[in-house]
């Protein structure tokens, strides 16, 4: 039988797995934005099995704004990157250094 | 029964995450991704929340994944450069990724997430889900459609280029005099002109 400790389990593994894409690929901005997606998914599985388990619907609705605020952050950071490729040809984060933090 | 599908999902989750996080190519990340959400939205279709379940498929998978695509395949990348310190940062994600793997299983475990009956819910999902957007959260819905116009706006004007761009200055066209319309030219008739006429 599944229970509740399963999803959020499974939920903590792929969170750790898009962590550490941050940490593999940390060179390519594309696919960070990637992993940050499936960040947010893995938090919205949690949302969704406390929404199911606890028989709460408040959960559901939560994830609905999540999903709002990712599409719309999709959105905007897709458009810096093609800003940013047309300015510098690039997406190399390490050739980013143009205010010389 | 219900276990053997949530375990089939859960596995094909993983394995699309694992691709996203380590293949060379952008294009083939952004189609594991297109998976790894695929399959979410089976297991959130397990969790009986229908509605969200389809929407993951129509907005994200429809929506957004492709505009990833879309960016993927319009930016000319030289993927060489990008895949340096792969192997040097490979055993710190490890380590990292697997203590907070451990460090949540260790908490998760607790019996005060053994939860297993869950409560019945009655009706629709949409129809449930419709009333509270509409009731409870509606101010919060409202800002989110704020969200999303301020996310359209900011998208086209990042990528818009003003040199490229056909522009009517309505100062000049309602400052236009017919003479700069049409203009007089003054063309002799060969009738008038006389002799010349052939034939």
């Amino acid at each position: 039988m599944i229970v509740l400790s399963d999803y959020l389990i499974l939920a903590a593994i792929l969170f750790s797995l898009s962590l550490a894409g941050i940490f593999l690929n940390r060179k390519n901005i594309i696919i960070l934005l990637m992993c940050i997606e499936l960040m947010l998914l893995a938090v919205n599985l949690n949302f969704i099995a406390f929404s199911h388990f606890l028989g709460d619907p408040a959960g559901q609705v939560f994830v609905f704004f999540i999903l709002t605020v990712a599409a719309a952050e999709a959105a905007i950071g897709l458009a810096i990157l093609v800003v940013l490729f047309r300015n510098l040809s690039t997406i190399n984060v390490s050739d980013l250094d143009r205010l010389k933090g | 029964m219900e276990s053997v599908i949530f375990y089939i999902f859960a596995a094909i989750l993983l394995f699309a995450a694992t691709m996203v996080i380590t293949v060379r190519n952008p294009v083939r990340a952004a189609l594991f991704l297109v998976l790894a959400f695929f399959t979410s939205a089976g297991i959130w279709l397990m969790l009986e929340a229908e509605f969200l379940a389809i929407s993951l498929v129509l907005v994200y998978v429809g929506a957004v994944l492709v505009l990833f695509l879309f960016v993927v395949m319009m930016l000319d990348i030289d993927l060489a450069p990008l895949k340096e310190g792969f192997t040097r940062y490979l055993p710190l994600g490890i380590i990292v990724a697997a203590l907070i793997v451990v460090e949540m299983i260790a908490v998760l475990n607790a019996p005060q997430f053994d939860i297993s009956a869950a409560q019945a819910t009655d009706g629709s999902n949409t129809k449930m889900l419709g009333r509270l957007l509409y009731t409870v959260y509606v101010y919060p819905f409202e800002i989110a459609s704020v969200i999303l116009t301020v996310a359209i706006v900011a998208a086209i004007t990042l990528t818009l280029r003003e040199h490229h761009r056909k522009l009517q200055d309505p100062a000049k066209q309602v400052m236009v005099k017919s003479a700069d319309r049409l203009r007089m030219v003054d063309l002799r008739s060969k009738k008038q002109d006389g002799e010349g006429s052939e034939s």
